[in-house]
């Protein structure tokens, strides 16, 4: 930062404004609840019969994968799968030309927007959902299907604090997809390569445990473990002592780096970025 | 010391081609071809603290990368350029926050906030204490008729009402210096005097610097007293706007109306433009025949109802200067 002290007032501003913006989008919130709720419920049965069928080991017990699949659920906004609408809109109008002009490092203008976005999207669906799935379903006598208490306060709080790092996590890989969108000048690309790889490499789609044997070293190592796999295993205790703290040194080391990484693109990008016309 | 120095800027941008058709497209996939071309040949210029500038030239001219250049947007390819002592692309953040842009084509205000919400951020991102703010705010939703806008969100807004917004909006951090790129584009009338007396107010009571890019003459001429014209990156013409324009059109034009019919007038110094039922406009060059002694010929064989003078229009004088540079748009 040229100016020497980090604008605090500034970011905390944008973060607010951009938080209070998107949560105004409760019908949307609503919806994917449903959506997201529905998607569960069958997932869950799918895995039932998979439980029921199967003989041999597993590497979850099936409260953990069930677990596993409603915190998927209801932490889906944390997934990185488009860059952000907001940035994609003014790549295109090139109302970029303004982002230069405030007296902010852009990379970390932007991460706070995507932050705040992400947040919100977040905070009223998980809400729902594990209000839903933990509370109300347990409470009809359905505890088999709903979501499992964390074993222990351990558990709980290292939770916690996955999460919160997944979010930073999140907003730095969102970058990355924003500054592709930047240089490409589209969001299409970017974007469906992105939802792709987060699909697969997060464990969202198939929890990660259940890839063949030989390929979990490398899954755990890999930045998109953090945004589901590595929290969802700390909180059903699947993943405690020093495989959990381990989780949580992958994903720090991983935001320094992505971030890292996105600062010098963005940088690099705008020093040859060409706005034209008007 | 100039508050602006500009020396030998250039600006080059590549541009990718393709050849026509189907064939072009297949082509195109495997060897991609660029042309350069040079928005900005060694521009120079300086500016004082205080100064109004108009920035003028035909669309394509390099108005606009000049503007994004002082601004810290874009790095040129060459040459030198020092703002309050700041190069701007190096020096960006710090130079920004003395500075307030407004590109009339685009908006800086978020779409969905309401006005004073927008305001507000701004006040944040700028850092500007409280009680500087609640003064700026005032004076700028006084000066620009804000007051019933504020609590609108700006999507609701029409082109008028927002730019007067917009412009308001680069000044609540109190920039000494200010860039207004074609801020009148689509405006009615009233909010383009609007616009024009509040670009004239923070000059010349606040002395905010400004440079000014517009296709409206009217802004020029109600607003600047130095003009720099530029096309296809080289700049034409660097001079007070008057001197342009007595330079380019020496011509006047008389407007003459008759009691009765207008007549076939002799006069060899001056030339009959149009005639139409009792009035003739006549044009003539001040340096061959006088105002006095023109309007002595006519009064002295006909009876005049009413006389005019009129310098040709600003747009005709631009006009005029662009063709005679060739830099009208390719």
């Amino acid at each position: 930062m040229a100016a020497g002290a980090v604008p605090l007032r500034s970011y905390r501003a944008i973060f607010a404004a951009r938080f209070m913006l998107t949560l105004q989008y409760r019908v949307a919130a609503l919806a994917g609840v449903v959506t997201q709720l529905w998607w569960g419920i069958i997932k869950v049965m799918v895995f039932a019969a998979f439980y029921h069928g199967a003989s041999h080991y597993q590497p979850l017990t099936f409260a953990q994968t069930v677990a596993y699949v409603w915190l998927g659920q209801a932490f889906l906004m944390l997934m990185p799968w488009w860059g952000d609408p907001e940035i994609t809109e003014m790549v295109r109008s090139g109302n970029v030309s303004y982002e230069r002009l405030r007296p902010l490092d852009t990379y970390f203008f932007w991460y706070l927007r995507g932050m705040a976005w992400i947040t919100a999207r977040i905070v009223p669906r998980a809400t729902m959902m594990l209000l839903f799935v933990g509370w109300i379903v347990p409470a009809i006598g359905l505890g088999k299907w709903g979501l499992m208490m964390p074993p222990n306060r351990a558990a709980a709080t290292l939770f916690v604090g996955a999460i919160l790092l997944a979010v930073l996590l999140s907003s730095a890989i969102l970058m990355l997809i924003n500054i592709l969108v930047v240089v490409l000048v589209t969001d299409r690309g970017p974007s469906l390569l992105a939802s792709q790889i987060v699909t697969l490499l997060s464990g969202i789609l198939v929890p990660l445990p259940f890839f063949p044997a030989s390929m979990r070293a490398v899954l755990f190592f890999q930045p998109f473990a953090g945004l589901a796999d590595i929290p969802f295993r700390i909180y059903s205790g699947a993943l405690a002592g020093g495989l959990a703290f381990a989780g949580l040194v992958q994903m720090t080391i991983w935001i320094g780096l992505l971030i890292a990484i996105g600062h010098a693109l963005l940088g690099r990008v705008m020093g040859r970025l060409q706005v034209q016309g008007g | 010391m100039p508050q602006i120095l500009v020396e030998n800027l250039s600006k080059t941008y590549r541009v990718s081609e393709r050849q026509p058709g189907a064939w072009g497209a297949v082509k195109g996939l495997f060897a991609r071809r660029y042309r350069i071309v040079e928005a900005l040949k060694h521009v120079s210029f300086s500016l004082e603290r205080g100064e109004l500038l108009g920035f003028i030239g035909p669309n394509g001219a390099g108005k606009s990368t000049t503007i994004k250049i002082l601004s810290g947007i874009l790095e040129p390819l060459s040459g030198r350029c020092e703002i309050d002592g700041l190069v701007p692309w190096r020096d960006r953040i710090r130079h920004v926050a003395r500075l307030g842009v407004v590109f009339g084509q685009r908006t800086q205000l978020w779409w969905d906030l309401p006005v004073i919400d927008g305001f507000n951020l701004l006040r944040d991102i700028y850092q500007v204490p409280e009680a500087e703010y609640r003064r700026t705010c005032d004076e700028m939703v006084g000066l620009m008729r804000l007051e019933r806008l504020l609590d609108q969100p700006v999507r609701q807004l029409s082109l008028g009402q927002r730019m007067r917004c917009e412009i308001a909006a680069a000044m609540l951090h109190r920039p000494s210096l200010l860039f207004l790129d074609e801020p009148t584009i689509g405006l009615d009338a009233p909010s383009k005097l609007a616009v024009r007396e509040f670009v004239k107010t923070l000059n010349r009571e606040h002395g905010v610097t400004v440079i000014l890019t517009t296709h409206d003459m009217h802004d020029i001429e109600a607003l600047a007293e130095r003009v720099i014209v530029i096309g296809n990156g080289v700049i034409l013409a660097d001079k007070p706007f008057e001197r342009l324009r007595s330079e380019v059109f020496t011509e006047r034009r008389l407007f003459a109306d008759f009691v009765g019919d207008a007549p076939l007038l002799d006069i060899p110094e001056a030339q009959i433009r149009n005639r139409d039922g009792n009035c003739v406009e006549l044009s003539f060059d001040p340096a061959v025949i006088s105002v006095p002694a023109l309007i002595e010929r006519i009064t002295a064989r006909y009876e005049l109802a009413d006389v005019r003078i009129e310098q040709p229009q600003i747009e005709e004088v631009i006009a005029r200067f662009y063709d005679i540079h060739g830099a009208g748009e390719a």
